[in-house]
């Protein structure tokens, strides 16, 4: 009895040993070239890191849900004591006391960005699809000028832009803001480089088959760049989104959202809670978009380098 | 005659003809070859238009017209007037509230934009170690400040100038400062706080590229670094991972190059307009004072037009930089 179970557990650790053996990795390490006491060192950097990077957000947000006593309180707290929504509901009762309502910036904003955003993504992608697929005279010259126009869009024009947008009689209209939106050289880029990886087959054998190049465009590439498309319309959101148009509008019914929030903002210290609230209702459109669509964007961005 | 001298020249075989009419003859042949060729993609051209169209009107033809402008005195209710380079002269020599901006904009555009582009790449790196759910979390945590729209302005809470400011308290009470010091408005403090802002918001659109091309490298490279002797993560960082990033990398110094120079909102917001002593005034700031609160449009536009070429030559000196990269 004694001897058959030594026996056994002789057979055991033999067996034992050999699993051992058998799953002992042959690169010791998961990732060659790093030593763990780095990865330690370096995680623990990147955490704190983080933690600053985001305590000015977490700081909004929990101002946003402070009671009017807590705000004041001094020294602050990170976190409310009783957190309260009052400041949102506060937003909404000065939102619709103000002359113009709170659904018509609310309109303003959503078809701004709306029209912005489908004409941008329509426009942009039939001008990337032939620069990436085709190879035509000024083709590549003109993707040239669009790559650095990415670079000085906004500031250096911006005086032009008005005297242009004067002259055309857009002023204080919604065109003045969603035409040039339409042109945005980032969504091009973006697009154009994605839609490069798209094999050149499948656009030929389309075209064997009697497609048109419209048939191409419609059916087969545009199916094909779904996280471009993606990655195009958050940008343009965003960049829509916030944009105050300060210049080109000055009719109060037709101003944006956050323009309109953000006179609320500078009402001075009895509003602070509520200018708070502002806070987080403009950045968390964005910061949301973002979140739902991170990995689709990471895959448009992973093709967004310039090369010679 | 003319016709008689080409039909000649037709018949004189190459190898007779001087090396200009070989240029021309093969400069005609070009032009042939490329007419016929935008012949054969007009529908390329008709897909490009629309795009083509829109861009030109408001990309291309306002740098041009800027440039027209900056030569020229234009108020939008007179028609522009022809001053040669006086604009420009004036702003050089006799603006000195422009030479404060633009020693304002190059100072915070020698720190913050090679700041920011190195911590873009530097955290997207780490960040591209870790496990995927951590990963995609980190992201959005950096990512987060450059999308978070006027977000910003939380710092003058914290940088309030009187005792209840939560740094002056904090460093009140640890006895580094006796007095509460007025971060917004002391000129000597107001850049170094924006500076701050903007390093804080600096990992953006760049940050995400470098994310993405991190992961896109091809890990049988380290491998075979790793048997060629690279001996830890530093190195293979310079090796390796760089030079097969070059593409991200021009890419995300373009847009530093855009963020760098581009500072706006942030002292706008964070330090009034006009600041104390015009100290934090950027060449932005001074298009916009001349541009929208003057209608001074050919001034505004001759500031416009050092701007460009600023971000131009940059582009152009990082361009050959990471040319140099890993070598």
């Amino acid at each position: 009895m004694s001897k058959n179970t030594t026996k056994e557990k002789k057979a055991k650790k033999i067996q034992e040993e050999a699993v051992q053996v058998y799953h002992k990795p042959l690169i010791k390490r998961r990732k060659p070239n790093r030593s763990v006491s780095g990865d330690i060192a370096l995680g623990i950097f990147l955490a704190l890191v983080a933690v600053i990077m985001v305590f000015p957000i977490v700081y909004a947000v929990s101002s946003a849900l402070k009671p009017l006593d807590e705000l004041f309180m001094f020294p602050p707290r990170i976190f409310p004591r009783r957190p309260t929504i009052n400041n949102f509901s506060d937003l909404f009762v000065t939102m619709g006391k103000s002359w113009v309502t709170f659904s018509r910036y609310l309109f303003n904003t959503v078809f701004i960005t709306a029209v912005g955003t489908a004409g941008h993504l329509f426009i942009a992608s039939m001008g990337a699809f032939v620069l990436a697929k085709y190879q035509f005279p000024g083709g590549q010259a003109f993707f040239k000028l669009v790559t650095v126009a990415m670079m000085f869009t906004g500031m250096v024009t911006q005086i032009p832009n008005y005297i242009i947008i004067n002259k055309l009689g857009w002023i204080d209209t919604y065109w003045a803001i969603i035409i040039p939106a339409f042109a945005s050289p980032m969504g091009l880029f973006l697009m154009k480089q994605f839609m490069e990886s798209l094999p050149t087959a499948l656009i030929e054998a389309a075209k064997i088959d009697g497609a048109s190049e419209w048939t191409v465009f419609t059916k087969i590439v545009m199916p094909n760049v779904k996280p471009a498309w993606m990655t195009l319309i958050i940008f343009s959101v965003q960049g829509l989104w916030n944009n105050r148009a300060s210049t080109y509008i000055y009719s109060e019914e037709k101003k944006t959202l956050v323009f309109a929030l953000q006179q609320i903002q500078a009402g001075g210290i009895a509003r602070t809670g509520q200018a708070a609230a502002v806070l987080v209702v403009v950045m968390i459109v964005p910061i949301l978009i973002f979140v739902f669509s991170e990995s689709q964007i990471l895959e448009t961005m992973a093709s967004s380098g310039i090369k010679d | 005659m003319a016709n008689e001298n080409a039909a000649t020249k037709s018949k004189v075989s190459p190898a007779d003809m001087s090396f200009f009419q070989k240029l021309v003859m093969m400069r005609r042949h070009n032009a042939k070859v490329a007419l016929k060729k935008m012949k054969t993609s007009r529908n390329c051209y008709l897909f490009l238009a629309p795009y083509a169209i829109i861009f030109t009107v408001f990309f291309i033809f306002p740098v041009v017209a800027s440039i027209f402008f900056s030569f020229t005195y234009y108020n939008l209710l007179e028609s522009p007037k022809f001053i040669g380079l006086n604009n420009y002269i004036s702003l050089l020599l006799e603006d000195e509230i422009f030479l404060i901006g633009i020693k304002n904009t190059l100072i915070i555009a020698l720190v913050t934009g090679p700041l920011g582009y190195i911590m873009s790449f530097f955290f997207a790196w780490l960040i591209n170690e870790l496990p995927r759910w951590v990963r995609s979390v980190a992201i959005v945590v950096f990512y987060a400040p450059s999308i978070a729209g006027n977000c910003f302005v939380i710092f003058s809470v914290f940088f309030r100038g009187d005792a209840y400011g939560y740094v002056n308290a904090f460093l009140m009470n640890i006895g580094i400062i006796d007095n509460p010091v007025l971060w917004l408005t002391d000129p000597k403090w107001m850049l170094p706080i924006c500076m701050l802002v903007i390093l804080w918001m600096s990992l953006g659109t760049g940050f995400l590229s470098f994310v993405a091309g991190l992961q896109s490298v091809d890990p049988s490279l380290f491998e075979a670094g790793c048997i060629d002797g690279v001996k830890n993560r530093w190195q293979e960082l310079w090796f390796i991972t760089l030079p097969s990033m070059k593409p991200m990398l021009m890419f995300g110094a373009v847009m530093a190059i855009t963020q760098a120079f581009g500072v706006f909102d942030v002292t706008f917001q964070l330090c009034g307009y006009p600041s104390t002593d015009y100290a934090a005034r950027t060449i932005v700031t001074h298009v916009y004072d001349y541009g929208f609160s003057r209608f001074e449009m050919g001034y505004a536009c001759a500031i416009a037009t050092i701007l460009f070429l600023l971000m131009i030559l940059s582009y152009k000196l990082i361009e050959a930089l990471l040319n140099r990269v890993g070598e």
